[in-house]
């Protein structure tokens, strides 16, 4: 093995036990080896039996061939289509990356660049992006966790791959989409490692609002982290696109999604959901559940009387 | 061109050798004489095998005995295992606030196979089941500290229960790193082990965090 290709090859696999492919392998082995006895044996036997062996050796032969002939087609087509299929060095170019060059993307995701005259560099990697979503997926379960929601119609690692992929997939595609109506250059591998990154911003606010719960403070980290983020990503596709109709819709899109997103993923994982879940099973059910928490006096009032808005209109 | 008149080979030297070729030490013949020992010596060999296997685990050496003969029944049973006692942690009896036994297999599985096609696509030399039965295997820590959480949630579930039980996930959460960084780190370009330690870190993070908020109905 070395630094050769990636492919995942089943057929130099240890086990041994219960693959077709083996034992056709070794039973083709034995066959060639058993040929080769039985040649020098049909020598010495051809005097007694002339005929009658000659025909047995014949059709034994025949269907030897047979045999071998099949068993050598399903390997060829196998072979092809794991070599089609398991290969996973179309994505290698992707994950070429060293650690500082990941440390410096993510501190540049954070600030807007001032040149939007002549098109930004993106770097077309996946191994941030990746990692970032998966980061937020760990983020969110542990504020769903201390936030004892419960959901009932999925799981909790579920609704969390979910959201954070769908996110990521579907957003980048959308806006991959408007990119190709309103002539932005950019590549799809380009958009999902953007918006990848982008999600550094919202990473970083919701560890440190879902451990420090004060409302006041989130709304500050919206601004300002999310903002700086949403900034970046919006600069960068700003200098890509030409004409102020598009650069409005492209921008304003992709702004509102992500900003929007950031609210989402706070209020719809860290407080209670479940009182919405109950007010649609009856009537009987109490709107909401409180959890206890150290929340300043002020954003308590002002979360009650919302609460009490949201019940009454549902 | 005289002299090349004379190449060909006089009649009466006879050529000789051996058509044949030797078989060999009939060595598919061996391996099929598992076949005829006794169950017992089969499942005491795996047995054996998976036993050493985890004690490589509590105690991580630059060994390669982990590597060479991969097996997936000690991450099986390890799995199974931890699934199992994650069950029934729902704080209420009606709807199922705690990990099913599905969601926490297909978590571990599908975090191993990402975390193996990740240290591929970076480069890595360990081949794909090498890497998931170390994987697999590193999980023993994370499944002695289920069990010890669960003896102190028998005893009580106060703050101090949830200190020990804390200092004690978080112990066995930073040795199953190590022990998996250990074994995969070596098989990395050397600038490229922080991109490979990373997910592992995050991977047993999220079981340790299932472990830790896990709390018995």
């Amino acid at each position: 093995q070395g630094g050769g290709s990636a492919v995942i090859d089943m057929e130099n696999m240890d086990d041994t036990s219960g693959s077709s492919f083996e034992d056709m392998g070794e039973m083709h082995q034995r066959m060639k080896e058993e040929e080769e006895e039985e040649e020098g044996e049909a020598g010495a036997a051809e005097e007694e039996d002339g005929e009658f062996l000659g025909m047995k050796g014949l059709r034994g032969q025949l269907g030897r061939q047979v045999a071998d002939q099949m068993w050598q087609v399903g390997k060829r087509q196998a072979s092809r289509a794991f070599s089609l299929y398991a290969n996973i060095d179309i994505l290698r170019p992707y994950f070429d990356v060293e650690p500082v060059q990941v440390r410096a993307r993510l501190l540049e995701s954070m600030i807007p660049v001032k040149m939007i005259n002549f098109p930004q560099k993106i770097a077309g990697e996946l191994y941030g992006p990746l990692m970032l979503v998966f980061t937020l997926v760990a983020i969110l379960l542990h504020g769903m966790k201390t936030s004892d929601t419960i959901i009932r119609e999925g799981t909790l690692m579920g609704t969390a791959i979910g959201t954070c992929f769908g996110y990521w997939l579907g957003v980048s595609s959308f806006i991959y989409f408007l990119a190709y109506l309103c002539n932005a250059q950019i590549t799809m591998v380009q958009m999902l490692s953007l918006l990848g990154y982008g999600l550094f911003g919202h990473c970083i606010t919701l560890f440190v609002t879902y451990n420090i719960h004060f409302h006041s403070l989130f709304y500050i980290f919206w601004l300002g982290v999310g903002g700086l983020s949403t900034l970046r990503m919006v600069a960068v596709l700003v200098s890509r696109t030409v004409g102020h109709t598009q650069r409005l819709i492209l921008c304003g899109t992709l702004a509102a999604l992500h900003m929007l997103f950031l609210l989402y993923l706070h209020f719809a994982y860290h407080k209670v959901v479940e009182g919405i879940l109950d007010t649609l099973e009856g009537p009987n059910m109490p709107p909401f559940q409180r959890v206890a928490r150290d929340i300043p006096v002020v954003s308590n009032a002002v979360l009650n009387t919302t609460a009490k808005a949201m019940a009454l209109t549902l | 061109f005289a002299g090349l008149a004379d190449v060909s080979i006089s009649e009466d030297i006879p050529v000789e050798g051996e058509i044949t070729v030797p078989v060999g030490s009939h060595s598919p013949d061996e391996d099929y004489s598992t076949l005829d020992e006794p169950v017992r010596d089969t499942i005491m060999r795996d047995l054996k095998a998976v036993g050493k296997k985890f004690v490589h685990v509590m105690y991580p050496k630059k060994s390669s005995a982990l590597l060479r003969d991969w097996d997936l029944w000690g991450p099986l049973v390890l799995c199974v295992s931890l699934a199992l006692m994650l069950q029934g942690g729902s704080a209420d009896s009606k709807d199922d606030g705690g990990p099913q036994f599905a969601e926490v297999f297909v978590i571990i599985w599908f975090g191993a196979v990402v975390i193996t096609l990740n240290s591929k696509l970076l480069g890595g030399t360990i081949s794909f089941f090498q890497s998931l039965c170390v994987l697999g295997y590193c999980v023993l820590p994370l499944t002695v500290a289920m069990l010890v959480c669960r003896l102190v949630l028998l005893a009580g579930s106060g703050t101090v229960s949830f200190i020990i039980r804390l200092i004690v996930v978080m112990a066995m959460f930073a040795w199953s790193t190590l022990a998996s960084t250990a074994f995969l780190a070596d098989s990395q370009p050397p600038n490229r082990k922080a991109l490979v330690v990373y997910p592992i870190f995050l991977f047993y993070f999220v079981i340790s965090w299932m472990i830790l908020t896990f709390t018995p109905q």
